[in-house]
């Protein structure tokens, strides 16, 4: 029999300890919420620049004056795009006329699996800009369809695309050449500029058939 | 207040006798997977030192309200919740930074050498020692993944600095073999990897032996390594 304060019994020791390490997880959960709300507002602020700087990219930012990453509409999975999981369509606008869409789409037949590009049309069907967002093409060789690998950086391969439309492209000519078609590619890799010009081909497709669903259906909150 | 002494010891143990990939054999799979190059090596060296100093003195000052049944998950906690704030404080206040280091917070989840230092040093000194151990533990991982990084890039692909353009857009990796070596695939890989650090370890274990020698001392004993990877 000890006359000390400090000694407890088998359960007062587990509900001793318990307590100290529930008072632990409280803390240290308190500081991560903390933490986490103190810091989305500008966690989500520079995803949203980033975002915003690779839509720049396909579509300059003086041609709209609404707030594109504000006006959205999601898609569910669209098979025409590629898109297996639901994406979000960007809507620009000027004095509230339509400008142009600018959404995903992936070409699913890259030389080395799928090919993710984020493509801008114009509401009268003419393309805007095309983008690899993301691939896994041979280095040196099919990676040149993004333009930070492309050689050629006064006219890298993927702006070709800038400005074609299906009312001024027919089907036939919007192929790689070896296809027959007027898309140029470097020699070496045909598979991967193919699996893109298709992509893109499909997508101006789907945006000319949905264009006016496209404007008009209200914002996806 | 710390010592000059102590101090001494502490950066001692962290640069050289206790380094963590060399002696302690600690925190292998980031080490694996990371040092292709130099600068990756660097850089995960760089985020583990804010990680390691951060948690070293958030435990060394807790070290008296933990009970010391419970210490492992409290220890797991607070470096979890740690490195979780760490991320998200980069991530919304240095994002620039964040670019670059960001990838290679997360990575610091599979590094035990975090938790071993929190055990086997916080848990049993005052905080302004402890952040000293986690700083200089992280500079001896620096400078031997730096290393290791370094050999894996030449030997592997002829060049020094290789995604240091990643950091700097200015710079560019240095290639110090001709352009047409045909690269050594084996280095880049793990196995490769395993081989390098078996070779530094004997270099250490040599340079060690041969210092004791010199001492007219008896080698020291291999320090003992625990079983975490």
């Amino acid at each position: 029999m000890s006359s000390t304060a400090k000694e407890f019994s088998a359960a007062g020791m587990a509900v001793r300890t318990a307590a100290i390490l529930f008072v632990f997880v409280i803390i240290f959960t308190g500081m991560l919420s903390g933490a986490y709300q103190w810091t989305k507002p500008s966690i989500e602020a520079s995803a949203a620049e980033e975002k915003m700087k690779l839509i720049d990219e396909v579509l300059p930012r003086s041609e709209y004056d609404n707030k594109l990453l504000e006006d959205i509409v999601v898609l569910p999975p669209t098979a025409e795009l590629g898109l297996a999981d639901t994406s979000s369509v960007y809507r620009a606008r000027k004095g509230g006329q339509p400008i142009g869409v600018v959404f995903e789409t992936v070409a699913p037949d890259g030389y080395a699996g799928k090919i993710r590009l984020i493509v801008a049309v114009r509401a009268n069907g003419v393309l805007a800009g095309v983008r690899v967002t993301q691939h896994k093409e041979t280095p040196g060789l099919g990676d040149y369809i993004e333009v930070k690998k492309d050689k050629n950086k006064a006219r890298p391969w993927i702006t070709q695309f800038t400005g074609m439309s299906l009312a001024t492209v027919t089907d036939k000519d919007w192929k790689v050449r070896k296809d027959g078609g007027r898309i140029e590619y470097y020699a070496g890799a045909t598979v991967t500029p193919r699996a893109v010009a298709k992509a893109v081909n499909k997508a101006v497709k789907w945006s000319e058939a949905n264009r006016d669903r496209l404007f008009t259906e209200g914002v996806t909150r | 207040m710390i010592t000059r002494d102590e101090l001494r010891t502490i950066a001692q143990n962290g640069i050289w006798k206790q380094n963590t990939s060399i002696a302690q054999i600690l925190g292998l799979c980031p080490l694996l997977a990371v040092t292709t190059n130099a600068v990756n090596g660097i850089m995960l060296s760089l985020a583990t030192i804010i990680v390691m100093a951060l948690s070293n003195v958030a435990v060394a000052s807790l070290r008296n309200l933990i009970p010391h049944e419970i210490r492992i998950p409290v220890f797991i906690l607070i470096v979890a919740a740690l490195v979780t704030v760490i991320d998200l404080l980069f991530n919304a206040n240095l994002h620039e930074l964040y670019l670059v280091l960001g990838i290679f917070i997360p990575l610091i989840v599979t590094n035990c050498i975090v938790l071993a230092r929190v055990e086997a040093f916080a848990a049993k000194n005052p905080p302004l020692q402890s952040t000293f151990d986690g700083i200089f533990m992280g500079v001896g991982m620096l400078w031997t993944l730096a290393l290791l990084g370094g050999m894996r890039e030449l030997l592997g692909s002829g060049t020094l600095l290789g995604g240091i353009d990643m950091v700097f857009p200015s710079m560019q990796p240095i290639h110090i073999l001709p352009e047409n070596y045909p690269g050594f695939l084996l280095a880049l890989l793990p196995p490769g990897a395993f081989i390098l650090l078996g070779c530094m370890i004997a270099c250490k274990n040599w340079l060690d032996a041969r210092a004791a020698l010199r001492a007219k001392l008896k080698p020291p004993s291999p320090v003992a390594t625990a079983g975490c990877h």
